[in-house]
């Protein structure tokens, strides 16, 4: 049993008094107006303070958060080691930088196209946040949905700024991406007769959730990692990409290398580059918890940011309404949307559900910033404060058994500190989840700059400037393979010319006379959570 | 001041808060890490560890990320464990019982000391799942060890030098390809998406104006 404070068990009390007439209950949606509100006054994209005018590069006179803005600038780490251009350690037809799921879907495709692939990593593959989506995967594949209400859902929940041609490509190619995935032996949750069982997500009009009991990314990553092995691909893991390389005609030639643990400079010269490194949570924007991985720190922002790529909606991040808010071992750390999917309900201190749980995420965190930053109605932990998610009303609905059935990560993380989420609610603040934008790519995955090619949460504009559950395992499948088919293709035609990296000197030049004096090394590579006393 | 527990990383003593997982405690030490740390979360199973309480004589295993640290615990990590992967071709490959034969034939070496269900940091039953394997029953295999987050403590313990949870993921691909159902509702989908079907219908959501869009959306029908 976990030891609750006096006012948490007070608090806990109050929603199970009130657990037997909210089960019934179903809460009515916000109106446009209502979500504009409570996002202009509660959403931390909309806090001004924030953020800062970056003064150089692509996307000068743009806003995005300080984190971003010191890395964008900052001092490249190339310009203090020695690199030798004439040594190229590893010479290939696409190189992939990530192996999450975008490079891992990217390399298989690629490896089809028989281009010679390899994918360098700075930790192993498959650390990555694919490997930590739980909730599921969107596709319209019942007779009640279709592509076009897809669109529909993921256009609204992005504010409309979803790029069409892209979000055109992920509602399409959604349904095929779960049958490449199902034909590589990825285990979905399936009716004995082989229907789908998919549920609802913040924001969808359809049951389009797709789902791998609560392990869906964890068993969608581990099956693309096999198969990456299986085809042979060259693989270097520990290995960071510090900065792309360019050809004397400014197209993505290679990139410098880093051992990350005996720091040896490589060279790897390539016809086509494609980033998938994934997303920013490692930057803990705001001072947010985030649930991601340990090596998201948006690395391939500026890599890209610096070749010059320009990023879309760089601004714009997801706070996923539910992080762990307590115990204080796992703070920040995912609950799935799922839950929520399943039936649990978001409660305030005095017992009372104040927010539709199906609201789109930005709506939703915001609702549960409010309730505890205006109102007052907050739980407060160790760390912070936070809201109830009250987890038994998901086996009085949906019977006993559901649970563990369906959400068995869950049950195990919060188990392991004495709390039995069947039979004790949970408390919840919004973590620092997802990047929405990212850099700009064409709908055949190529960026600004010439053969470089950029997949999964590395993208922006996909998602406009919100996304919806179960679309990012979408994306990095969907745009993951588009950009290892193109990049396949393409490399068949390149001819590499000399090797450079003299845009990065110029880009500190610019620096200089923008009167940037951030030492800051970019890009981070990882976060630093030694003591800071020491 | 928050109470404070003596842990041993790698026998080196350290003074830290009891509050702390053994990763954090790591760091609060001074350690950056690199190796054996991946998704900080119980998903990815890079911070596989071994610990032992002074005093007892039972040695333990766990998540790095997932476990408090203890009065007196001696900590080694394995940040790494040589696995055996075998590499087949899946659409080559059939759900037969000879293919566990041919790739990972050490199962049937097992003798049964069940010391990898004893070290799974997940709490599956490994040695079940093992020999559901060898019966060629791979359904049952995949249900069983679907939690598994591969840290490969399990083959680290393992006198037969079986690669636990590369056999395991073998049986879930072959379920998850050969044995599950067939989709008929997707693959008609796709099926239709190929022949264009839905082009027209997006193509004019393409078209209609931001106004026209948003009242279709604030106005759609949502499934109960």
């Amino acid at each position: 049993m976990y030891e609750y404070t006096k006012e948490q068990l007070e608090s806990l009390k109050k929603v199970e008094e009130t657990r037997g007439k909210r089960v019934n209950q179903e809460l009515k949606r916000m109106t446009a107006e209502e979500k504009e509100s409570v996002l202009a006054s509660f959403h931390p994209d909309y806090i001004e303070s924030a953020y800062e005018e970056l003064k150089i590069g692509p996307n000068k006179g743009g806003k995005v958060l300080h984190e971003l803005a010191s890395l964008l600038q900052g001092k490249a780490r190339v310009l203090d080691l020695d690199v030798n251009l004439d040594k190229i350690d590893y010479d290939v037809d696409v190189l992939i930088i990530g192996g999450g799921g975008a490079g891992a879907s990217a390399a298989i495709e690629a490896d089809k196209t028989g281009a010679k692939t390899m994918i360098v990593t700075k930790l192993r593959l498959g650390d990555a946040n694919t490997a930590m989506a739980e909730g599921g995967i969107q596709a319209a594949d019942k007779e009640n949905d279709s592509p076009a209400i897809h669109y529909l859902d993921a256009l609204g929940g992005g504010h409309f700024a979803n790029k069409p041609e892209l979000l055109r490509k992920l509602v399409t190619d959604a349904p095929e991406a779960i049958e490449w995935l199902n034909e590589l032996g990825v285990m979905f949750d399936k009716e004995p007769d082989g229907t789908m069982i998919t549920t609802h997500g913040g924001g969808t009009s359809r049951k389009r959730m797709h789902a791998c009991k609560d392990y869906s990314g964890s068993e969608i990553m581990r099956v693309l990692r096999d198969e990456v092995y299986n085809r042979g691909i060259t693989v270097v893991d520990f290995t960071s990409a510090v900065e792309l390389i360019k050809d004397s005609e400014g197209k993505a030639a290679g990139a410098v290398l880093m051992n990350m643990e005996t720091k040896e400079i490589l060279v790897a010269r390539a016809k086509t580059v494609i980033i998938a490194t994934g997303g920013a949570g490692r930057l803990h924007y705001q001072g947010f918890p985030t649930s991601n991985h340990y090596g998201a720190t948006a690395d391939g922002l500026i890599l890209a940011y610096r070749a010059g790529a320009k990023l879309l909606y760089p601004e714009t991040l997801q706070y996923h309404p539910t992080g762990a808010a307590c115990p204080t071992q796992i703070y920040g750390a995912l609950v799935t949307e799922k839950v929520r999917s399943l039936g649990a309900q978001l409660v305030n201190k005095d017992g009372v559900a104040f927010v539709n749980p199906l609201e789109t995420r930005d709506v939703t965190a915001s609702a549960i910033i409010r309730e505890c930053k205006k109102n007052g109605k907050g739980v407060a932990t160790t760390d912070g404060e936070g809201v109830w998610l009250d987890t038994p009303m998901i086996e009085i609905r949906g019977g006993e058994g559901t649970i563990e059935k369906r959400i068995p990560a869950m049950l195990r993380m919060f188990g392991k500190y004495g709390i039995d989420i069947r039979k004790e609610p949970i408390l919840v603040y919004p973590t620092l989840h997802y990047q929405n934008g990212g850099i700009d790519i064409s709908a055949n995955g190529m960026s600004g700059v010439e053969n470089l090619f950029v997949a999964g949460e590395a993208v922006g504009g996909i998602h406009g400037k919100n996304r919806l559950m179960g679309n990012s395992l979408l994306d990095i499948i969907v745009f993951g393979r588009n950009a290892g088919q193109n990049a396949g293709k393409k490399a068949k035609s390149v001819k590499v010319k000399a090797l450079t990296l003299d845009f990065v000197k110029k880009f500190d030049e610019e620096r200089r006379a923008a009167g940037i004096v951030s030492e800051e090394l970019s890009p981070r590579l990882l976060p630093d959570y030694r003591r800071k006393e020491l | 001041m928050e109470k404070t527990v003596n842990v041993y990383l790698f026998g080196k003593r350290y003074q830290v808060p009891e509050s702390l997982t053994i990763m954090k405690a790591m760091e609060y030490a001074g350690y950056q890490l690199i190796r054996g740390c991946g998704c900080r979360n119980g998903f990815c199973g890079a911070c596989a560890t071994i610990y032992r309480i002074h005093g007892q004589q039972e040695l333990k295993t766990c998540l790095a990320c997932q476990t408090k640290v203890e009065e007196g615990m001696y900590v080694a990590t394995l940040p790494f464990f040589p696995l055996v992967k075998q590499v087949y071709d899946i659409e080559k490959i059939k759900p037969t019982e000879q293919i566990m034969m041919q790739l990972y034939p050490e199962i049937y070496s097992c003798i049964g000391c069940n010391a990898c269900t004893k070290s799974c940091t997940q709490e599956l039953n490994v040695m079940q799942y093992i020999a559901y394997a060898q019966r060629g029953e791979y359904e049952k295999c995949a249900e069983e060890s679907f939690d598994c987050v591969m840290c490969g403590v399990c083959s680290s313990r393992c006198p037969a030098g079986i690669s636990h949870p590369q056999v395991a993921l073998l049986a879930r691909r072959l379920t998850g390809k050969y044995i599950a159902p067939e989709s008929k509702h997707l693959l008609k989908r796709v099926a239709e998406i190929e022949n264009g079907d839905y082009e027209g219908l997006i193509e004019a959501l393409m078209q209609k104006p931001l106004s026209e869009l948003k009242e279709l959306y604030n106005n759609r029908d949502i499934e109960k």
